[in-house]
């Protein structure tokens, strides 16, 4: 059995990787450029981020699509690129999960759209759900392993993109869920109703994303893992970030992200990375705590070797 | 009276409807405009603003409110400029550059339109040219800014300072906002004023007015 589908099944630990955009900056993405442009004018950057994931022992590629729908691509006069952005973006992810010598995943990502859909603000539903479409046939032509469809505030958009997945393709369907006013999405959806509301709509496993830092989030994962059928992930970022001599910082270190990781992975998350601000040393930090913590679980016994 | 607590409960749960039959109908009563805006309208945003403030209520009741409040506003606001009420004031406002993200910065743009400020929205993408443009060609001496993203949030101290610089946009209030800002961070680039959400905006910006008054 392979990595993903150990980790459905329950029975397996993924260390995810870390933030994109963020590390895109580092390496002179200019703001207002849009990150999945990269993909086709200069793969080697995102190949590089890639790379240094691969090589600080994440288990999983997040494909540089966050905003690669036809919405957020026409802000940058790129919506018809939509095809070609995605497939090159799981083309190059995959490149390098084949160099590293071992098993490596690579996950569709998908963000939202950007709008507030109808009755709230005036994106259609449909209109959501055939951009979701247009991105996930690209991803799975690419060669994704799953979709990730991530930072989500609307349930009604998550419908829209999950629907959209299994309409068009075969691949699992992951979703995060960012939970960052008072403990709910934006849109004042709590962490128990979403994930009662994913596992409906047949995602394979869900979580949180992004929001308000590690620790905000722990709550949040808590919440879930009692009653949860399907695994969970979380992927915080590096916490807030604050402006210290010209430079925008996180303030959370790879040391604390690994403490953090840890008592999510003890609630009971097997798919554990990280978001904005995180580096690839949060990501080996996390994973070397993280893979010692799974070989050290207490292995449950099967009720057929309990009884003696 | 009972008409504006029912005025307030309208907008508190974006009746827009009924928000809007209450307001023809206390026209209609001979009511002036300016004590519906005041005394019923805007006491029910402040009650929405505060349970905002204390994770009661999200996105969806905040727009809600906002285009319940804009369209009666759209009937009272020839009424308050026939009897000579002024506008609270023009703000510019936008996302800075590089930034294409506008959920929060729309809702700012309703909160303020529903209290009674004029606003000139830019859009997302806006760089110091196109606020100090539109400062000379409306004369607003108020102005927001908005940036979700870290990049872009690094680069409005900038921004302000060119709008300083400029003969137009001497002396502007200035207020910035959006998910990474905090207050020590709008201080730091030399911000006016800080609303960390859209309910708080609409009390900075009239902070701002104030200032304007006092020099």
């Amino acid at each position: 059995m392979g990595l993903l589908q150990r980790f459905l099944t329950k029975g397996g630990l993924l260390v995810g990787d870390g933030a994109m955009g963020t590390m895109l900056q580092a390496s002179g993405l200019e703001p207002g450029e849009a990150p999945e442009g990269l993909n086709l004018i200069r793969p080697r950057a995102v190949r590089e981020v890639h790379q240094a994931y691969a090589d600080a022992w994440a288990d999983v590629l997040t494909t540089n699509t966050f905003g690669a729908n036809r919405f957020r691509l026409s802000l940058h006069d790129l919506e018809e690129g939509v095809p070609e952005v995605n497939r090159a973006a799981a083309g190059i992810a995959r490149e390098a999960a084949l160099g590293a010598g071992r098993e490596i995943l690579v996950a569709g990502g998908m963000g939202p759209t950007g709008a507030l859909l109808e009755p709230i603000g005036d994106l259609p539903f449909e209109q959501a759900r055939e951009a979701f479409a247009e991105q996930c046939r690209a991803l799975a032509e690419g060669g994704v392993d799953f979709l990730l469809i991530e930072t989500m505030s609307d349930l009604e958009e998550v419908r829209a993109a999950v629907e959209a997945c299994h309409r068009n393709c075969d691949l699992p369907v992951l979703c995060t869920m960012t939970f960052d006013m008072h403990g709910r999405t934006m849109m004042g959806t709590a962490p128990e109703e979403a994930r009662k509301t994913a596992e409906r709509l047949g995602v394979d496993a869900f979580g949180a994303n992004c929001g308000n830092g590690p620790f905000e989030i722990e709550a949040i994962m808590q919440e879930m893992a009692d009653s949860s059928r399907i695994p969970l992930i979380v992927q915080p970022n590096a916490g807030r970030p604050r402006l210290a001599d010209g430079q925008i910082n996180y303030g959370v270190t790879p040391e604390r992200m690994a403490e953090h990781a840890l008592r999510c992975f003890e609630t009971g998350v097997r798919y554990i990375g990280g978001c904005c601000g995180t580096t690839p040393e949060h990501v080996r930090a996390a994973g070397e705590a993280l893979r010692r913590a799974w070989d050290r679980r207490p292995t449950r016994l099967a009720p057929s070797e309990g009884i003696n | 009276m009972p008409r504006d607590q029912e005025l307030a409960q309208g907008i508190i749960r974006g009746d827009r409807e009924s928000v809007v039959r209450l307001t023809r109908e206390e026209l209609d009563a001979g009511r002036e405009a300016v004590g519906i805006l005041n005394e019923g309208l805007i006491p029910g945003m402040d009650v929405l603003g505060e349970r905002f403030a204390r994770g009661e209520a999200f996105i969806p009741e905040l727009m809600a409110a906002a285009k319940a409040m804009n369209a009666a506003m759209e009937i009272l606001r020839p009424l308050l400029e026939a009897s000579g009420v002024e506008s609270l004031g023009k703000v510019v406002m936008g996302t800075v550059k590089g930034d294409m993200h506008d959920i929060g910065k729309n809702l700012v743009c309703m909160m303020l339109r529903g209290a009674g400020f004029e606003v000139i929205d830019l859009g997302v993408n806006a760089g110091a040219e196109r606020f100090i443009q539109a400062i000379e060609e409306s004369g607003a001496r108020l102005l927001g800014m908005s940036a979700l993203l870290t990049t872009t949030m690094s680069r409005m101290g900038g921004i302000i300072e060119e709008i300083r610089k400029s003969r137009a946009g001497a002396g502007v209030r200035i207020a910035v906002g959006g998910a990474p800002l905090d207050l020590a961070y709008a201080n730091k680039i030399g911000a006016d004023g800080y609303a960390k959400d859209a309910t708080v905006a609409v009390e900075c910006f009239k902070g701002l007015v104030a200032a304007l008054r006092t020099p």
